[in-house]
């Protein structure tokens, strides 16, 4: 429990409330990650807390266990179980052509800006299954710029990379993400970009002819190139503020002058330390050229 | 005293919303969080102009770490949950539970861990069980439980499905909850951090 906005609500001491659980969780929860780093070197001691203590309890119950402690006492000698929370943690639910106009506003704003340059280079940070590059390939072939691209898609977790790659996506999704592409601007009929099998959609794997799928840890690592476009959407909401200001000084460097930040409906430069580097390409779809 | 108001609605839920902020009176400057169910492309904008002709104060869709002001009303975005951390609200994607997101039981449970006995909860009208879980975190923490009566609701599931889960420290018809936040903000009531 933390301190409210000015107000004290109750002399020390004289409490009627039962007495809080959630000081101890506190404690509990940051012995966790202070463990996970240096057991394991995962760094998620800077993510915001409320939705990383939801993710961690749903691990302690999926474990069969009643307490973030506990959590912490398994995974620290059991690196299975390491393994199922970092999947737990690093995943981000997302959807091909999710918010249909980034898209429109990506093939109006930011497509003839690529097409002026003989070779560009996108990456996709915290890419996790890769709904959002084989949409982001798929926009790029059907804008005839796609051979002469390099996508780079990274993310913290290794297993996720692994589904990325493999582009096979729930056959029961089709629907929502056919509706997506058309009105994201798609051209085409979106089944021809996959064929159904009995275990899902799998997707041509001509989309990923110029991809790169690699591990690529926001919180510690650098930047690996120079970037002609940067999409980082809905990864950051999980980051607290100063981990956030910290990539990005990273995605800044990474971008080269006249180069494209691609960030969350909800998400903004504003207040980063970068804001002044950045002009508006389109404000509500959040898309920003670097201009300094 | 209190820190901050969560409000959870479903279907039918924009008209009862509506309503608790215009009955609000003007000095009453608690910020008011609110989880409205909604399509997952509607416009974030639209329920914002629409509340925002029902009251004088600010009415804002949250963005990611948006701080938390007084006398501000904030709105989940579509297809986020809205989540409290002390003094600013945090955005996920994270699955949606029970078929919702924003989930009005996340923004409960998050904001109960913020700021404790400090949250006022309302649940209005809904078809689904939404909320339920969240209010009675609320209440337990010390937290004030409020329900819309079901009589009054456009759908009932919702506050029905509130009062099985929670002893509310008031069923009110929806027109009679901004009088009644008001009398809280006024003169916190001591009694209901009692039960437990």
């Amino acid at each position: 429990m933390s301190s409210s906005v000015g107000t004290s609500r109750e002399p020390a001491g004289v409490s009627k409330h039962p007495p809080a659980r959630d000081d101890l969780e506190d404690i509990e929860l940051s012995l966790l990650l202070e463990g996970m780093f240096r057991q394991y070197g995962f760094d998620f001691r800077e993510y915001a807390p409320a939705s990383l203590r939801r993710r961690v309890w749903r691990r302690v119950f999926a474990e069969g266990l009643e307490t973030i402690s506990a959590l912490q006492d398994k995974l620290l000698h059991d690196p299975a179980c390491m393994e199922r929370l970092l999947l737990d943690l690093s995943i981000n639910v997302t959807a091909m052509f999710r918010d249909p106009g980034f898209y429109i506003a990506f093939r109006e704003k930011v497509v003839p800006a690529l097409r002026t340059y003989p070779f560009t280079r996108i990456w996709v940070a915290g890419c996790s299954t890769g709904e959002e590059v084989y949409s982001l390939a798929i926009l790029l072939q059907e804008e005839q710029v796609y051979d002469r691209t390099r996508i780079y898609a990274t993310d913290i977790n290794e297993s996720v990379l692994e589904r990325a790659r493999s582009g096979v996506f729930p056959l029961d999704k089709m629907r929502e993400y056919t509706q997506n592409y058309i009105k994201a601007g798609g051209a085409r009929a979106f089944s021809e970009y996959y064929l159904a099998k009995y275990d899902g959609a799998q997707f041509q794997r001509s989309l990923i002819e110029n991809v790169v799928f690699a591990q690529h840890n926001l919180v510690s690592d650098r930047s690996f190139n120079e970037f002609n476009v940067i999409i980082c959407r809905n990864v950051m909401i999980y980051f607290d503020r100063a981990l956030q200001d910290r990539v990005h000084r990273l995605f800044f460097d990474s971008l080269v002058t006249f180069g494209v930040l691609g960030l969350g409906h909800k998400e903004s430069i504003r207040f980063s330390p970068h804001e002044t580097g950045y002009e508006e390409l389109d404000a509500s779809e959040k898309l920003y050229r670097k201009i300094d | 005293m209190y820190d901050l108001v969560c409000i959870g609605a479903s279907w039918g839920g924009l008209r009862a919303v509506g309503q608790v902020l215009a009955a609000l009176p003007e000095d009453f400057d608690l910020p008011i969080a609110i989880a409205q169910h909604r399509h997952p492309d509607s416009q974030a904008e639209i329920l914002v102009e629409l509340l925002q002709t029902k009251t004088n104060r600010p009415v804002l869709d949250v963005e990611d770490k948006m701080s938390i002001a007084p006398r501000h009303v904030y709105i989940a975005p579509p297809n986020y949950h809205l989540l409290v951390e002390p003094g600013s609200f945090a955005l996920s994607v994270d699955e949606h539970i029970q078929f919702a997101r924003p989930s009005i039981d996340v923004l409960f449970e998050t904001a109960t861990h913020a700021y404790g006995a400090g949250v006022i909860g309302i649940i209005l009208t809904g078809a689904n069980a939404d909320g339920a879980l969240g209010l009675a975190r609320i209440k337990n923490a010390g937290g004030v439980a409020l329900i819309q009566d079901p009589l009054g609701a456009a759908r009932r599931t919702m506050p029905d499905a509130a009062i099985a889960a929670t002893v509310a420290d008031a069923i009110l018809p929806v027109e009679a909850i901004g009088n009644f936040i008001y009398g809280l903000w006024v003169q916190p009531a001591t009694v209901t951090a009692e039960a437990r």
